[in-house]
């Protein structure tokens, strides 16, 4: 199971969990296992083509996974995926 | 026994003299000569030759090295009039080995009388010294560094929750001028977390009342208040002129608007935003490092861009965030440490994790991949619908 961290953006659509486990060998399977615990995250998550939002990054560790391999990038157990969205509050 | 002025006089036979006309040219292209300036401490910080080191004659023996390391490299000393430096020439060449020393006749009194250039230190005030005195201590800043940032100019977008801790302590590290675009008025509910603001003065413009606080911490700071919105038709007149942008603004078309500008005008900007418990923080130096649309090239959708309404947030985040920024103001302006480019640090308050990401530079990005002169105004700024993206 990888750690996956829930950005407070989506925390509504995870029940106000901050930090969910998923299982997956890459990426893209753990994403799509936080999507199948939590339903609400698919539409914020992927695009209708079933590729990663444009404006949610996705960091493996410290690593952004686009200038890795992308949702086919490998995942071990012990790796955390960290989901980021674009904040802007400033006051 | 010999008078003082006997011995002088055999000394300067016994060393070799360099007359200023000579020296004049080293001063621009030294070449690896070294000019060392003999004379005491307060003669040294009234004026000098440009780029000389200073070693007094007093501590001549322990400290030459430092300034001239290499015995066989060409030396020219000179002190006030032609007589301390003969005696240190000879020191150096006799006791301490240096091969190629000269002492330049005349002093820097002859230099001045041929009408050649001399530099004349900055130097703080005893008020100042005592100000700062805890930087001056800090060898990564020091009075150079000190000096840097009242020279400083920075401008800080919003005097709300993050820009209010970064005004103070920018203040207080006396930055010379700090610019504050904000258009809002001090109401009670800012007052849980917007620290520059106080009780008595709700309904006062947030410029007006930033102001007093800086001036309250430090009345040298120079304020340059803009009360108004940033938007594409002022940014580029407001931001010019600033070497640092401190953003703390809560929407995503003006952070859009204020990336390309200070992409195009090549102006690092020390970004931070807060929500909740949670805080991000980067530095976007222009060409140096990743900008904001190589980190976010496409704004999120508003249902989730909470920027757009009111949200919660613990008081105390914008504090730790808006310091963390005046700190990394203080790293660009006097040149010290690693800022945070190329990197986003993710602060947790709930858990009290810190986290590092890595953001690269994206060499497709639609701004910063290319040249600065060729953003055009018309694409400054473009955001899907950039109107209704808070109102939709």
């Amino acid at each position: 199971m990888s750690k996956i961290k829930i950005p407070p953006v989506l925390r509504p659509s995870t029940g106000g969990e901050k930090e969910v486990s998923a299982d997956g060998g890459n990426v893209g399977e753990v994403l799509r296992a936080l999507a199948g615990q939590h339903p609400a995250t698919q539409g914020q998550l992927f695009g209708e083509d079933g590729s990663l939002n444009r404006y949610v990054n996705v960091y493996l560790n410290d690593e952004d996974v686009r200038v890795l391999d992308g949702l086919d990038t490998a995942v071990k157990p012990e790796d955390t995926l960290v989901i980021l969205p674009a904040m802007a509050g400033g006051r | 026994m010999a008078s003082g002025a006997d011995f002088i006089r055999k000394v300067k036979e016994q060393v070799r003299e360099v007359d200023p006309k000579e020296v004049h040219p080293l001063v621009q292209s030294p070449n690896g000569v070294v000019i060392v300036d003999v004379r005491e401490q307060h003669e040294f910080e009234e004026s000098h030759l440009p780029g000389a080191k200073h070693v007094p004659r007093g501590h001549l023996e322990s400290r030459i090295e430092g300034a001239a390391k290499d015995r066989s490299a060409r030396v020219v000393l000179y002190c006030a009039s032609g007589n301390r430096s003969a005696l240190a020439a000879r020191t150096l060449e006799q006791e301490l080995g240096y091969e190629n020393v000269e002492s330049m006749t005349g002093g820097i009194t002859l230099w001045k009388d041929r009408g050649y250039e001399v530099e004349v230190p900055r130097r703080l005030t005893p008020e100042q010294r005592e100000r700062y005195s805890r930087h001056l201590l800090v060898p990564e800043i020091g009075i150079e560094g000190q000096l840097r940032l009242l020279d400083a100019k920075v401008l800080l977008l919003g005097a709300g929750g993050l820009g209010s801790p970064t005004a103070l302590y920018l203040a207080a590290a006396g930055v010379g001028t700090i610019g504050i675009v904000d258009d809002d008025v001090v109401d009670l509910s800012n007052l849980q977390r917007q620290v520059a603001h106080s009780n008595d003065r709700i309904g006062m413009p947030k410029v007006d009342s930033a102001e007093h606080a800086i001036h309250e911490i430090n009345p040298d700071v120079e304020v340059v208040k803009y009360q108004t919105r940033l938007d594409a038709s002022n940014i580029m007149e407001i931001i010019e002129g600033y070497e640092v942008i401190v953003d703390g603004v809560d929407n995503f078309p003006t952070r859009y608007l204020l990336n390309d500008a200070s992409v195009r005008l090549q102006i690092p900007v020390v970004s931070a935003s807060i929500l909740g418990f949670d805080g991000q923080l980067s530095v976007f130096a222009p060409y140096e490092g990743p900008c904001y649309r190589c980190l976010y090239p496409t704004p999120p959708p508003a249902e989730l861009a909470p920027s757009c309404g009111a949200n919660g947030v613990l008081g105390a985040l914008p504090g730790v965030m808006g310091v963390l920024q005046a700190i990394e103001v203080v790293k660009l302006v006097t040149g010290s440490g690693e800022p945070l480019v190329g990197r986003l640090l993710l602060y947790e308050a709930l858990s009290t994790t810190f986290t590092n990401l890595k953001v690269r530079r994206d060499p497709e990005c639609a701004i910063c991949s290319r040249e600065p002169g060729s953003i055009s105004d018309e694409q400054m700024g473009d955001f899907p619908d950039y109107e209704d993206f808070c109102s939709g």
